[in-house]
């Protein structure tokens, strides 16, 4: 049936808040080439191409038409996906589909944003019913502080539990050339970060940033050939949730939950926290940090403060989580996903730089988005 | 490629000012293709959406339809443009070995939207939107550089416009049959030169969905008469701005087609094809799109019109659902169009029944004046 699937190259702007040196079409140039020059190929090598963001950032209708020029795709074949904060995880499922389909040998697949165009939360208030609860429980931070504050209360997990997870990404993300924020901080420095909305301050939250990224995908046959360590895709899942927020579970994320233990099952996964060597997640938030590693089967409900105190999830830990300072330090939101997806395949293919962790076989990649849902990428570099 | 069959479809009737939400459309066509395939939503193995934020007017606008295609728990996606690229999307992950059962779902509210507003956001932020331009006046831009090349009339152009609203009275899901003449169309409002009104398609609300199924899960949950098999599929983009590109030129829509038909084993699509659904949201799109998929000659598909060939009883009947000029649910359209191929090639299509239906063309669009093309070829 399907075809296997590695991942060949990986390009990433260098992200800023604002990056006025670049229309977004020049972004996603900048991001394309460096994938081809990662990769050590050209356009001409790319059979068709995916592109994703969300509409309402930048209000460019078609964005996959309006983007030609800097995808390399005129007169090629390309459409569009987006699915909210998933988008970037969204366009690498979908490249890898095409390319398992059987249908295109090697694909590439583009996420983008230029947020300093956008104003990012009127953007993301809109995603919410226009009846029930766009007035009060719309926007990025609303959700997510209320889900630790659930937290919070049903398991004991801290304020400071979250600090120590953003002083950990935010240190991280010294090592990152490409990331946005690259500021050293201490869990006091988080904790006198100002108050956004209970009980995430300004430091446990994730930017907007201006910014892109490509990563390309080929058919087992070519990747083979044109790399000599391609990453492998393992598994790709998606679990989504109920359409209103209130309807949703929030001391645990059931979606994190089941997309994990589908994708751990398609790729022989039985100890998570032993058998991955680094792991990027979409963690918008500091919060989730603490809160969503019971959810990737780390540990039971609750324990996650434990192992955080304990380093586990640090640089020299039994499992680095987001070596390259995570979402909380870089968001081009509809790249953020294929980030962490493209940082991941850079430490099996060894392309990791500073923040390279030594010997990864496994490594786990997740994007979160629209009304608490989960995506969850595997990749190795052992053929699956 | 391995085979996919389509084992279900459904479509909404075609209306404006609809009073359903657009997830009680969804629900209602996933509802309805699931009884067209006599089976259960547990049977459904993933879902992709189609829909666009602009003509929602709601960010991350399949949030809002997750429960009405039944997606919770499993695996959704969402493709934005026309509805052949959600099924496109929808034959990869079949083909791809992860599902068995993809169910493809398109939905489209437009008369609740500004379609001038919107589509004036797919031109270029910074030069050619100030220049007011949109769908319909980038088009009226086509049509005439289309007439120019190739010496035409907009009378022409209005008999297509004749035909495919005759064709919708065969259609009880169509928006606007009607018996015209060619007079009618010349005589009725101009809104861009050389577009009038009956040359335009209007803006239409509804939904459809169709079920795709690997070989092996078709035979076990579907009688073989309800499967129509995808035989061919390809999809092109062109240059982005208006400028860049000869209108008349169909090079995109050339490659796109090439790659279809040679999937499909087809040669010369003139006469292979025994039906075709094309992307008419204008009268002229239909000929100069004819003309890019090989099934005439460029410059003369006016003239195969004219000789009755893509009449309802001509050789290859073009739109015989009455097609977007009768009917234009944008996101919607293409996915429509396949659905309304399988129902020919399952011999189910009523009144509009082609005879001997065997080989079906459905062709979608994305972006304006036809910037990027996906071709299907549908069988037996």
């Amino acid at each position: 049936m399907g075809k296997r699937v590695g991942i060949i190259g990986v390009g990433q702007t260098h992200h800023a808040s604002q990056r006025l040196d670049a229309s977004g079409v020049e972004l996603i140039a900048e991001a394309v080439t460096r994938a081809l020059d990662d990769a050590e190929i050209t356009i001409k090598d790319i059979d068709a191409v995916v592109i994703g963001n969300m509409d309402h950032f930048e209000n460019i209708n078609y964005v996959d038409m309006w983007a030609v020029d800097g995808l390399g795709a005129v007169i090629k074949p390309v459409f569009k996906v987006t699915t909210g904060g998933t988008t970037g995880t969204t366009i690498a499922a979908c490249a890898f589909y095409t390319v398992a389909s059987g249908l295109f040998d090697v694909v590439l697949a583009v996420g983008w944003e230029k947020n300093s165009e956008s104003d990012t939360q009127a953007a993301i208030a809109t995603c919410a019913n226009p009846v029930l609860e766009r007035d009060f429980f719309a926007g990025a931070i609303g959700p997510l502080a209320t889900e630790y504050s659930m937290y919070m209360k049903a398991y004991g997990a801290t304020e400071e539990d979250a600090a120590i997870v953003a002083a950990r990404e935010r240190n991280n993300a010294l090592n990152n050339p490409y990331a946005h924020v690259r500021q050293a901080v201490t869990v006091e420095d988080v904790l006198k970060s100002p108050m956004l909305s209970y009980p995430i301050k300004f430091l446990d939250m994730c930017p907007r940033s201006d910014g892109a990224c490509a990563v390309i995908f080929a058919v087992e046959e070519k990747a083979k050939k044109l790399c000599p360590r391609p990453a492998w895709i393992h598994a790709s899942v998606v679990r989504h949730d109920y359409t209103h927020f209130g309807d949703l579970e929030w001391t645990f994320m059931p979606t994190l939950e089941r997309a994990s233990a589908e994708a751990y099952k398609l790729a022989g996964i039985t100890n998570p926290l032993k058998e991955f060597d680094v792991a990027e997640l979409y963690l918008p938030a500091s919060t989730c940090g603490v809160k969503w590693m019971d959810s990737l089967w780390f540990c039971d409900h609750g324990e996650a403060p434990k192992l955080i105190r304990k380093g586990v999830f640090n640089m020299d830990g039994e499992l680095p989580v987001n070596p390259s300072g995570g979402v909380i330090c870089t968001n081009p939101i509809g790249a953020t996903g294929l980030i962490r997806v493209g940082e991941a395949a850079w430490q099996i293919m060894g392309k990791a730089g500073p923040r390279q962790v030594e010997n990864v076989r496994k490594a786990l990649a997740t994007g979160f988005g629209g009304c608490s849902w989960s995506d969850v990428m595997i990749l190795g570099a052992d053929l699956p | 490629m391995e085979r996919v069959a389509i084992i279900g479809v459904s479509q909404t009737k075609y209306m404006q000012n609809n009073p359903l939400t657009f997830a009680e459309l969804v629900y209602e066509v996933t509802t309805k293709a699931l009884e067209d395939a006599g089976i259960t939503v547990k049977e459904i193995d993933n879902v992709v959406s189609v829909s666009s934020d602009f003509w929602d007017g709601r960010t991350i606008s399949s949030m809002a339809i997750s429960d009405a295609s039944g997606a919770f728990g499993k695996d959704i996606t969402t493709v934005e443009g026309d509805g052949t690229f959600g099924a496109l999307y929808g034959l990869m992950r079949t083909l791809s070995g992860s599902f068995n059962t993809t169910l493809v779902v398109a939905h489209h509210k437009g008369t609740e939207s500004n379609m001038r507003g919107i589509t004036n956001t797919a031109f270029d932020p910074l030069v050619e939107r100030k220049l007011g331009l949109d769908a319909i006046s980038s088009a009226a831009l086509q049509a005439r550089r289309y007439m120019t090349k190739y010496g035409l009339k907009e009378e022409q152009f209005a008999l297509v416009s004749v035909k495919n609203h005759g064709n919708a009275k065969r259609n009880p899901l169509a928006l606007f049959p009607m018996e015209i003449t060619v007079e009618d169309v010349m005589n009725s409002r101009k809104i861009a030169d050389p577009l009038k009104l009956l040359d335009c398609s209007p803006v239409t609300d509804g939904a459809a969905a169709i079920i795709l199924a690997t070989e092996h899960a078709a035979k076990k949950l579907v009688p073989p008469q309800k499967c129509v098999w995808v035989k061919g599929v390809g999809h092109c983009a062109d240059a982005f701005r208006l400028g860049d590109r000869d209108l008349a030129d169909t090079r995109a829509l050339a490659a796109a087609a090439k790659r279809a038909y040679s999937m499909a084993g087809i040669q010369d699509p003139g006469r292979e094809i025994d039906l075709a659904e094309v992307y008419d949201a204008f009268s002229y799109m239909e000929p100069l799109w004819l003309e890019g998929l090989g099934i005439c000659p460029e410059g003369m598909a006016c003239e195969h019109l004219e000789r009755g060939r893509f009449d309802f009883t001509g050789q290859l009947p073009v739109n015989p659902s009455g097609g977007r000029l009768s009917s234009h649910p944008v996101q919607v359209a293409g996915l429509a169009e396949i659905a309304e191929c399988a129902l020919q090639l399952r011999g189910e299509a009523g009144d509009r029944q082609v005879e001997g239906a065997k080989t079906a063309l459905a062709h979608g669009v994305n972006g304006m004046c036809g910037q990027a093309h996906c071709v299907w070829i549908l069988g037996k």
